[in-house]
């Protein structure tokens, strides 16, 4: 690539940012991190001052939310130039174990969770999953994502939709287990050298497969297959369009009701960055019985709960209140009985708080489809 | 070809624009040696009196018929050399300039290599100048009579101005009163003087003057024609009210079925309406309007046992049976005032304007501190349970302007000033309150303006540096979630109410005039004018010319100022009586033509059209241009499969010879 050339002032556009402040009026983490990103926007076009920047503690606090970029009146995306820091520290090797771990594993076994590649697709076991082949086509091609595949607690996701894609006679097929990370968390890690490898693999591994469309379970996997890799052939979507769609035509049937108070959270992947607001909701809604309530902060203005931006591997030093606490609080006043959230890191770091918040007797934290696989049949 | 071309080349230095990089001895030396040329010459300045005089008098003691000047772009000086052969008794067509400034010197280093570029132009232009014929301009008349499109306080001072010249204005708006936009102001910045009061006169005057005849509610269909004799179609909506009989007393609108109902457009939405009405009190003229989408009778066919306004009209002046009218005349000019749209602020939705009724925008607050407002002027606000006095009031600027992600990266130019006015609208009537503005800049560039800014700042009006990013709600409170740059402080800032500085944009209707008048869009999708410092208010499209908002974000002293430049502009031809028509010009050769009309599909002035002639007993179809409206930008040629249609002194035989020049120069 051509960025070995380019000063840190060109490749992120550091010359165009008029010191407005929207990004860090924006920035979620301010309430509880010292990270003030407009002001590492300034800073960074000092280029001796560099060194001194990525060695502060605070641009690891960055979650990646892209809060800053969206809200940008000159089309800057100042978490990048964090991330630019982050690479720095990354090349040094300085960086925390668990971060060169997570790296290193995705280098190695094709996922940041230290998990070997053959066991990618053990979540399968005991279902009738379809499986791509290079070169046959189908009309809709699943990308599983690490963390769905390995995660037990995200599992269901898959699983659930698997039954249900079987079930309304869906033409699928799941990637083989050669499917590797989509790099979202290598990117914000700051791996720039591993991330351009991975665009690189990718995309001609996934070229080979023809399809309509390939649909993502993660919005982290969307997100990033939308905007960081060009040359793909399979247009990409999330699964939440998905369901939609077979909703609306009438494929997929409800059996009993939930009853149930649902707020829905919006992932910062899924929302903010791609614009997906409806799709989610309409999914929800159309389960009898359901209530959808929404928090004060929702659609653009949703609160991110952090575990975006490779946060899953380091801890905030910030002893104050974590958003995804602030989060459920919120669902908690509202009345909620379920948290419902379409991606694996929501699900994981909202159901966390709960639990430390003690409030798992009265309140639920679930991903969408793990609600439709108990409620549907096709 | 009648005498035999007798060339003279005036090679111009342009100070040392051009000398500085072209040997202009070298290129008139080598000048003098080409073929029919008889003086070549250089000079400092040809543009200059003296220059011009070294022409003339060549002309007249050399007898030269056929000049080149190698200078500058035709675009400035051509007119000024065709001026100068002609008072020396050439026809000024006989002229041919040889760009080596903005072709040549400028935009090369080396001087070897400019010098003999320069060569090859002027080697062109005299191929070419040879073969030129003789023009001649002609003159049409002007019907002296002017149309202006919109009646805000651009369109209203337009038309005062032509119709107090003594022409005939027909003033266009499409709403039920004149006024525009100012006439929604409270106060205006930054010398406060009450908005009604100074545009209420304004708009009388525009409905009673003798010369003006004000078609409101009114748009126009069709125009067609040319500078000096527009053709012009207006529709006149129906009011199913008549105009003669309405006396403005207003019983309708109070016992209307539905009254009181509707969002008023004036009131922004924040009063109420009947489906009868009257835009606001000075509407002018005072006669009421009947919206069909509202109205019971119109809209469902029923209003009651029989429609409420026509038992209470005493002057009988409801007429349900009322259609839309048809009006059309002829005029000399046009001027397009057209105006704006406030940025509609559902385009940031990270403010929650469509989520809080506390969230409101510019436009939205002059309705709040106006007397004749929705609250009678007092600053009344609903923060979602209760109606409040806000006691912490935050402005935003720069929504919607200066924002590439909704596609605006200009500045409006009001939003600083208007919200330094309404911080002290708000100042004057809630003397307690905290007032805070949140900038990025604050430009305060006019007669007067940052002496308003400084004054407003020392009402106690706190400036903080910041865009905010969002707003939220927390209990009762709004929470505008920004930072304060100047103290690199990330903010959570709690208020009762938040002031959007909403900009300007372009009307989202333009299109249907770019399309009846032939206007373009400049990149920030205002109208375009014809230069954006010489042509301010002409447009590419001869007699047609801009005023106010429509043109590019204003104020109202610029408003006025540009209107008024457009009204004298426009009173040109109408003041002549005459308009000219150039003379290079597309032809048709009849006789070869073979009425396929390729030309008149690709012309973009609409100036060819298709007739029958008799041709040796033959009816035959062949294309025509109207010379008025052809610019003779040659696109039609291009299009010609039998090359029957060339505009003159572009003529084949004319500019082969000229790129022949340059390919056989090595
Ligand atoms: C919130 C706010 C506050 C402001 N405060 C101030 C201030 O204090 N001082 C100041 O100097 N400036 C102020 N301005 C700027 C001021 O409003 C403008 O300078 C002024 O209104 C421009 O006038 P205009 O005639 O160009 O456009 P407009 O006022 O928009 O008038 C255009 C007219 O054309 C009509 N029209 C549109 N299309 C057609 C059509 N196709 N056919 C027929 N008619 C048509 C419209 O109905 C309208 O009547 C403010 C602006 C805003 C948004
Ligand atoms: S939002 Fe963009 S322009 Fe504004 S300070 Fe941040 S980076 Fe600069
Ligand atoms: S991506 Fe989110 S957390 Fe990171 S700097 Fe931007 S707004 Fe803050
Ligand atoms: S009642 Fe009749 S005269 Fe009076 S305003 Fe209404 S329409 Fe006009
Ligand atoms: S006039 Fe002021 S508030 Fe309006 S866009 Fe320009 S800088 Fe922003
Ligand atoms: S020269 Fe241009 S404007 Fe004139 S008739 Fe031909 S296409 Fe139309």
């Amino acid at each position: 690539m051509s960025t070995e050339s380019q000063t840190f002032t060109e490749k992120y556009d550091l010359l165009g940012c008029i010191q407005c402040g929207r990004c860090t009026g924006g920035c979620p983490v301010t309430v509880r991190a010292d990270l003030n990103v407009r002001q590492f926007v300034n800073d960074a076009y000092d280029e001796d001052k560099l060194g001194q920047l990525a060695r502060l503690a605070e641009i690891w606090d960055c979650t990646a939310c892209h809060t800053c970029a969206v809200r940008c009146p000159k089309g800057l995306k100042p978490l990048e130039v964090l991330i630019g820091l982050r690479s720095m520290i990354v090349e040094s090797g300085k960086v925390e174990p668990t971060v060169r771990d997570a790296l290193q594993s995705v280098l190695l076994e094709g996922n940041p969770w230290e998990k070997p590649r053959a066991t990618r697709q053990d979540w399968m076991e005991g279902l009738d999953v379809k499986i791509a082949e290079p070169g046959v086509h189908v009309e809709n091609l699943f990308f599983v994502c690490c963390t769905n595949a390995y995660d037990p607690r995200v599992q269901v996701t898959a699983k659930n939709l698997v039954k249900l894609l079987n079930k309304a006679g869906v033409d699928y097929a799941f990637l083989p287990e050669d499917e590797s990370c989509c790099g979202s968390e290598v990117f914000t890690l700051g791996e720039e050298g591993l991330f351009e490898m991975t665009v690189e693999d990718n995309t001609e591994y996934l070229n080979e497969f023809k399809a309509d469309r390939m649909v993502t379970l993660s919005p982290h996997c969307f997100t990033t297959y939308n905007t960081h890799f060009p040359d793909l052939k399979n247009p990409v979507i999330h699964y939440t369009q998905l369901m939609d769609e077979l909703i609306q035509e009438g494929k997929l049937a409800w059996k009993g009701e939930l009853a149930k108070k649902i707020v829905y959270h919006d992932p910062c992947y899924l929302g903010k960055q791609s614009g997906i607001f409806d799709e989610p909701r309409r999914v929800l809604k159309s389960i009898p019985g359901v209530e959808l309530l929404e928090f004060e902060r929702s659609r653009e203005r949703s609160l991110c709960c952090e575990g975006g931006g490779g946060k899953m591997w380091v801890e905030s030093e910030s002893k104050k209140e974590r958003l995804a606490e602030t989060r459920i609080k919120d669902a908690k006043e509202l009345g909620a009985d379920i948290v419902a959230a379409a991606c694996p890191f929501c699900v994981l770091t909202l159901e966390d708080a709960m639990k430390t918040l003690g409030y798992e007797e009265e309140m639920r934290v679930a991903e969408i489809m793990e609600l439709l696989g108990e409620f549907t049949e096709a | 070809m009648t005498a035999k071309p007798k060339v003279g080349v005036y090679i111009c230095h342009c100070g040392i624009n051009i000398a500085s990089t072209v040997d202009v001895e070298t290129v008139e030396e080598y000048a003098q040696k080409l073929p029919n040329v008889k003086v070549a010459r250089t000079y400092s300045y040809m543009c200059s009196e003296p220059g011009q005089v070294l022409i003339k008098e060549d002309i007249k003691e050399q007898g030269l018929n056929r000049i080149v000047v190698a200078s500058c772009s035709p675009r400035m000086h051509e007119p000024t050399f065709r001026k100068a052969i002609q008072e020396a008794g050439l026809n000024p067509y006989f002229l041919e300039m040889a760009n080596i400034r903005e072709q040549c010197s400028w935009v090369h280093e080396d001087t070897g290599e400019a010098t003999e570029k320069a060569k090859k132009l002027i080697t062109a232009s005299v191929a070419k100048v040879r073969l030129l014929e003789a023009l001649e301009s002609k003159e049409v008349d002007a019907e002296p009579a002017a149309l202006v499109i919109g009646a805000g306080i651009a369109g209203i001072q337009a038309a005062l101005d032509i119709a107090d010249a003594g022409f005939k204005t027909y003033l266009v708006e499409k709403t039920p009163s004149v006024g525009g936009r100012m006439a929604q102001l409270d106060k205006t910045f930054p010398t406060l003087d009450c908005s009604a009061c100074i545009l209420t006169p304004k708009m009388v005057d525009c409905a009673s003057h003798p010369n003006i005849e004000l078609l409101s509610y009114s748009e126009v269909e069709e125009v067609g024609g040319y500078i000096g004799n527009f053709d012009v179609k207006v529709r006149k909506k129906a009011r199913y009210v008549d105009f003669d009989k309405c006396t403005g007393c207003g019983d309708c609108a109070s016992e209307c079925r539905v009254a009181d109902r509707f969002p008023s457009e004036f009131d922004q939405g924040m009063g109420k309406r009947s489906a009868i009405y009257l835009p606001f009190p000075q509407a002018v003229p005072a006669k009421y309007t009947i919206d069909p989408e509202s109205c019971l009778y119109l809209s469902r066919g029923k209003c009651g046992k029989s429609p409420k306004c026509q038992e209470v009209c005493g002057a009988g002046a409801i007429n349900f049976e009322q259609e839309d009218e048809f009006v059309e005349f002829k005029v000399g000019a046009i001027i397009v005032a057209t105006g704006f749209d406030p940025f509609d602020a559902s385009r940031k939705p990270e403010y929650g304007y469509d989520d809080y009724p506390n969230v409101i925008t510019g436009m939205e607050m002059e309705r709040l501190v106006s007397a004749s407002g929705p609250t009678g002027g007092k600053v009344l606000i609903s923060n979602g349970e209760e109606e409040i006095e806000p006691k912490e009031v935050a402005f935003i600027k720069c929504v919607g302007s200066r924002d590439e992600s909704v596609g605006n990266e200009y500045c409006s130019r009001v939003c600083c000033m208007y919200t330094a006015k309404q911080a002290h609208l708000i100042r004057e009537k809630l003397p307690d309150a905290n007032i805070r503005i949140y900038y990025m800049d604050v430009r305060a560039f006019g007669k007067g303006y940052e002496e308003f800014y400084d004054r407003v700042r020392r009402e106690n009006v706190r400036y903080i540096r910041g865009n905010p990013s969002e707003i939220f709600k927390r209990g009762n409170k709004l929470v505008v979630k920004a930072e304060d740059t100047l103290t690199s402080t990330p903010l959570e800032d709690e208020v009762d109410m938040v002031v959007l500085g909403v900009g300007l944009e372009p009307r989202a209707d333009m299109r249907k005039m770019m399309d009846l008048l032939r206007l373009s869009q400049s990149p920030d999708r205002f109208f375009l004018e014809a230069h954006p410092k010489l042509r301010p208010v002409d447009t590419a499209t001869d007699g047609v010319f801009l005023a106010g908002c429509c043109q590019g974000p204003k104020d109202i002293p610029d408003t006025v100022a540009q209107a008024k430049g457009a009204a004298s502009s426009a009173l040109i031809p109408l003041a002549r009586g005459k308009v000219t028509i150039d003379a290079q010009v597309a032809e048709v050769n009849e006789t070869t033509c073979r009425g396929c009309g390729f030309c008149v599909e690709i012309c973009p002035y609409s100036a060819i059209e298709m007739v029958t002639v008799n041709q040796f007993g033959h009816e035959v179809e062949v294309a025509r241009v109207n010379e008025a409206l052809c610019k003779g930008c040659g696109s039609c040629s291009a299009a010609c499969l039998s090359d029957s249609i060339q505009p003159k002194s572009f003529r084949d035989r004319q500019i082969l010879p000229q790129i022949a020049a340059l390919g056989a120069m090595k």
